[in-house]
């Protein structure tokens, strides 16, 4: 009987043993858990602050899922260290499990940025995980000031998780624009006014140059009065269990099409991991849920001995805020001499669509959600533009833009 | 498992599948009371131009990409079927931007619906089907 070992019990974790138990009723799996909780959905923590989910609602999986399963779930626990010769992982609490196979699904931890007098910031979270948003829920009342550092996913959707339960909200990046990771110079300013409208200050390429007494000095020598410090500056993914076992890493633990790491019978899966993209085929982190789960299913089918392969991986993004939608995929390729942008702007919409050699790399559409699933799919599946009607695409997201070929097995068969 | 399917050839694009749709999974029992007068949220949608027309809705996927992308859980099969958990969707929209078919929309409470066959509602059997006039849209094992 296969010993399973999954170390993490995070989205990445839930989809390996989904994907073991696809190929494998009896062998038994053991998860370690660094966090106290079964597996929840971590993006829902600034839902959760909002009041659109709660602790009954979180939990990714039904209450019996590691039961049905039949899983150990090793809680409040971290590994240590991994021994492939004697094909052991050591715990913090000293106890050794033994793998036949093992999966690395640590996921990442937020970078935290050494301003200098932060550590007498009395209330500083950072928002990653469940404890924290319960932890800051503690110390928020409605007249609350929060300061928030880092205008990216997390911290945005951090301030409209808040943004009704307290009195103001501040939010400061180094960039000088918004969601830097996903958007670009033409569609951010369509987000960075309506945060403002909506009551949010913005300090843009600006930064923290120190804490005093309750108040933050900004590098531009702006005074920002605040109680509650939130830094989400972004994250690194946990990889020492595999460097340290001389496994290879990069900023990510590297995997292949197989979530497979470069040490034997060991996989990884999720955010600790560095997989190839198919939009702009190279390897980087891509550090999603929908990627997480898809590598450790793959991991699991594999640890399994099935055969499972992910290799269409691109980075893509659903976000709303305060009541505008945001979906992005892809790369944004432009300025070669094969590609080519194309870019249609409202006052409260855009679409931008990034083409290069004939295929379609990624999009930016802001309120413009209809069947956004219809591009995603062009770009993951590196779709030749000359064999659809793109140009009618472009403008309405229709099936007539296919062939009747196409269009039948779409639609005329079990897919 | 038995799906819907769409004959292209015979869809007259009349949209009557989409009142059908929205009226079956209204709980309303009158159809007048339930679509008079109000925007309606079908589950399905006909597409097409002046030369060709043809109804989609969820293709209920044997590896659906909406199910495993869901980041709140809601999205899940039932014996083959995809479902959402309305308690748990947030809205995030994650399974719009991933399915390929378009088949996911948004409803009037701000979560997602789709295609589920007309199995929990009071119908018996999908209503798009039943009420087609040209019996282009079947419900059948291919």
């Amino acid at each position: 009987m296969k010993q399973y070992v999954i170390i993490g019990n995070g989205i990445a974790a839930a989809g390996c043993i989904e994907g073991i138990r696809s190929k494998d009723k009896n062998g038994s799996i053991t998860v370690v858990s660094k966090e106290n909780h079964p597996v929840y959905c971590r993006p829902l923590i600034s839902y959760y602050l909002e009041g659109k989910t709660s602790l009954d609602h979180i939990n990714y999986r039904p209450d019996d899922f590691y039961k049905v399963n039949n899983c150990d779930v090793i809680y409040n626990k971290t590994a240590d260290k991994i021994d492939t010769v004697n094909k052991t992982v050591k715990l913090s609490d000293g106890t050794e499990l033994h793998y036949t196979t093992l999966c690395i699904a640590t996921g990442s931890s937020p970078f935290t940025p050494q301003f200098k007098g932060i550590e007498n910031v009395k209330h500083r979270f950072s928002f990653i995980s469940l404890d924290d948003a319960l932890e800051i829920e503690k110390v928020i009342t409605k007249e609350s000031k929060v300061l928030i550092v880092g205008a990216g996913l997390i911290g945005l959707k951090c301030a409209e998780g808040l943004h009704n339960r307290v009195a103001k909200i501040t939010v400061c990046d180094l960039s000088d624009m918004i969601l830097s990771s996903i958007l670009d110079k033409d569609t951010s300013p369509i987000i960075e006014k309506h945060l403002k409208d909506i009551g949010i200050e913005l300090l843009l390429s600006d930064s923290v140059d120190y804490f005093e007494d309750g108040k933050a000095v900004m590098k531009s020598k702006k005074v920002v009065d605040f109680d509650i410090l939130i830094t989400a500056v972004g994250v690194r993914p946990n990889i020492s269990l595999v460097s340290d076992a001389n496994g290879k890493v990069n900023r990510g633990i590297l995997i292949d099409e197989h979530m497979k790491t470069s040490l034997d019978d060991i996989y990884a899966a999720g955010d600790c991991t560095e997989g190839y993209d198919a939009s702009l085929k190279s390897d980087r982190v891509l550090a999603l849920l929908p990627n997480a789960y898809m590598q450790g299913f793959t991991a699991g089918v594999n640890m399994a001995s099935g055969s499972a392969v992910f290799d269409n991986a691109i980075p893509m993004n659903s976000i709303g805020l305060f009541g505008y939608h945001v979906m992005t995929a892809g790369s944004y390729i432009s300025g070669n001499d094969s590609s080519l942008t194309d870019t249609q702007m409202e006052d409260t919409s855009a679409k931008k669509f990034f083409v290069d050699d004939g295929v379609l790399k990624g999009y930016i559409f802001i309120n413009e959600t209809e069947k956004a699933g219809i591009f995603t799919s062009l770009i993951r599946n590196q779709v030749p533009l000359d064999t659809i009607n793109f140009e009618l695409l472009k403008n309405i997201p229709t099936f007539t833009a296919f062939s009747e070929k196409k269009r039948r097995k779409q639609f005329g068969g079990v897919v | 498992m038995k799906r819907v399917y769409v004959n292209e050839e015979w869809c007259l694009g009349c949209h009557l599948c989409e009142y059908n749709c929205a009226f079956a999974n209204s709980g309303i029992s009158d159809m007048v009371k339930a679509l008079k007068g109000k925007q309606i949220f079908p589950r399905i949608t006909v597409d097409g131009d002046d030369k060709i027309n043809f109804a989609v809705s969820c293709r209920h996927c044997q590896d659906p990409i909406c199910v495993k992308s869901c980041i709140s859980g809601a999205l899940h099969k039932v014996d083959g079927r995809i479902c959402v958990d309305t308690d748990k969707c947030v809205g995030c929209l994650t399974c719009i931007l991933v399915c390929p078919y378009g088949a996911l929309s948004v409803s009037e409470h701000g979560t997602v619906q789709k295609c589920e066959l007309c199995i929990e509602n009071s119908v018996s059997g999908p209503a798009c089907v039943a009420g087609c006039p040209n019996k282009a849209i079947v419900y059948e094992e291919r």
